[in-house]
């Protein structure tokens, strides 16, 4: 799919981040790494455990500080931001994980989760909420109101995570493997719903995925990460389907697929 | 010592009619329901399914490793190497693990000793299999090089190796018992794809060699695909459908399984969508 403006939303130049490891030693975890993700885009980060796409997410995001480099976020400069404004632009950039039992609080319902999101306009929340789960799928709205996330499925688990996100009414959401512990069957329910709402509220995704075939089908464009090093990027079907650097090589190749040679 | 003379049957597993229920305070699950499924020497055997399935039910209760007073078979037959197995009791079993069926999990942390060395687990294994043996230092290192671990590896503690190592020590372990039959649970879950890679080419490469027969459990379709020659398809705790897996994968006859070899190509349609299963065969709660 084209990318509908092809205006900057998030620049990451020349990013890096070291992890002093037990015993003194240092983990080059990202090393100047440079992407962009423009707005309405849908970018995949790609790489194997330890490839320090989850890292490059969080600096992107702000949970983590990077050693150098900037972070530029609709126009604004993240580094060197007050924790105020930070906090104010934050919203415009939302996570999703993979893990969205961890991400719930257990103790609050659907509705008291939802609010949280809609801090900015408690006044008309309740009708905000019901919107939300709508949009996400989770219908008729009032009956997941009251419910505790251990009374959903872990697919409805992760549209609530996905609602509260879009309560802040985000340019940007970052998903960190989303889907790594879904079923094939539930999978493709959510990438539908994640490519309504990037329709529909033209949101951009950064979506850091170890799922070479998901990457490949959903993103507009694919960068591959490789020991803290980004190795390349470029439209999706073209990096994967003829990769230029040896690792996408490897990378591509190891997926058992379907229809493969190798098979019965 | 094991009982050698099981292998006189040419089917290492044959299951009928087997139904397993869980039972908890607040009623009965059956996990498995009236399953039939048999594999035969040397063959590779897939049984796929999603979460709750029932699959690893089914492989857990193919080595007498369901959890004892909440699960309980039912009906129908366990025969392992010709041997019915579906009221044995512990110590029978233990005559069975590890010859002629051994198993390999996808978290091997949870299946090794963690304050034991490597090289001691796996030579515990040999010794457990042929108690008479005095190469067994040998034989640990033979095994070692079967995995393609490193000989140092004798010295290491489990939590000293990185996920593909353990995979491959857990695996030394369970052919420390010379199995016919490896029943594998979901072992590259839990991989890199190029980690995953390295251990599918290594159990083809054991199966070869050792002329071992296997039962893949697993989620993966792509995987099924590439490693085994029949295929079981279970759903809500039935096979749905089976037979050689060239065959169930371009003409599958049930509509789940139809449903899921689409699903899991994780390709978008003429209309830009991804393929879901949706309704009677949907298995999301939602």
């Amino acid at each position: 799919m084209p990318v509908a403006t092809r205006q900057p939303l998030l620049v990451l130049e020349n990013v890096s981040k070291d992890f002093k490891l037990p015993g003194g030693a240092m983990l080059q975890a990202v090393r100047a790494v440079s992407l962009t993700v423009h707005a309405g885009e849908i970018v995949a980060l790609v790489g194997e455990s330890g490839s320090g796409k989850s890292t490059l997410g969080r600096i992107a995001l702000g949970l983590l500080a990077a050693d150098s480099g900037t972070v530029v976020f609709d126009g604004h400069d993240l580094t060197s931001l007050s924790p105020a404004r930070f906090r104010g632009l934050r919203t415009g950039m939302q996570p999703i994980f993979q893990d969205p039992t961890a991400s719930l609080n257990p103790r609050r319902t659907v509705r008291q989760l939802l609010m949280q999101a809609l801090w900015k306009q408690p006044l008309e929340g309740e009708t905000r909420c019901i919107g939300l789960l709508n949009d996400v799928g989770l219908r008729p709205a009032v009956q997941y109101l009251d419910r505790y996330p251990h009374e959903l499925s872990g697919g409805q688990r992760q549209r609530v995570s996905i609602a509260r996100s879009l309560g802040m009414e985000p340019k940007l959401i970052i998903a960190d493997e989303p889907l790594s512990g879904a079923d094939v069957s539930i999978r493709g329910q959510v990438l539908n719903l994640l490519l309504d709402i990037q329709r529909s509220r033209h949101v951009a995704y950064l979506m850091i995925t170890h799922d070479i075939s998901i990457a490949r089908a959903f993103a507009d464009r694919v960068a591959v990460m490789m020991k803290g090093e980004l190795v390349e990027v470029g439209p999706a079907d073209a990096v994967l389907r003829t990769p230029a650097h040896e690792y996408t090589r490897r990378l591509v190749a190891a997926v058992p697929a379907l229809g493969s040679p190798r098979g019965a | 010592m094991h009982d050698k003379s099981a292998l006189q049957a040419a089917h290492l597993l044959q299951l009928r009619g087997l139904t397993i229920t869980y039972r908890s305070r607040n009623g009965s699950v059956t996990a498995a329901d009236q399953v039939t499924l048999e594999v035969r020497e040397g063959e590779s055997v897939a049984l796929v399914g999603e979460s709750g399935s029932g699959k690893s039910t089914v492989a857990r209760a193919a080595l007498g490793l369901l959890p004892p007073r909440i699960a309980r078979i039912d009906a129908g037959s366990l025969l392992i190497a010709g041997r019915d197995m579906a009221a044995a009791t512990e110590r029978e079993w233990e005559q069975m693990r590890g010859y002629p069926a051994a198993m390999v999990f996808q978290d091997p942390l949870s299946y090794l000793n963690p304050v034991m060395r490597v090289g001691k687990q796996i030579a515990e294994s040999v010794r457990r299999h042929d108690p008479g043996s005095r190469a067994v230092e040998a034989r640990v290192a033979e095994l070692l090089d079967l995995v393609r671990l490193r000989e140092s590896v004798i010295r290491s503690y489990p939590h000293e190796l990185s996920g593909g190592m353990r995979q491959r020590a857990l695996l030394a372990i369970a052919l420390g018992c010379r199995p016919r039959l490896l029943i594998a649970d979901e072992p590259t879950t839990a991989l890199d794809v190029t980690t995953q890679a390295e251990i599918l080419a290594l159990l083809r490469d054991l199966r070869q060699r050792l002329g071992m027969a296997m039962l893949l459990i697993s989620h993966d379709l792509g995987v099924v695909w590439e490693e085994s020659e029949r295929v079981y398809v279970m759903f809500r705790s039935r096979i749905v459908e089976q037979g050689s897996t060239r065959e169930v994968f371009s003409q599958p006859s049930h509509p789940y399984t139809a449903g899921l070899i689409q699903a899991a190509k994780a390709a978008r349609n003429s209309d830009g969508r991804f393929a879901t299963i949706e309704g009677e065969f949907s298995t999301a709660v939602d």
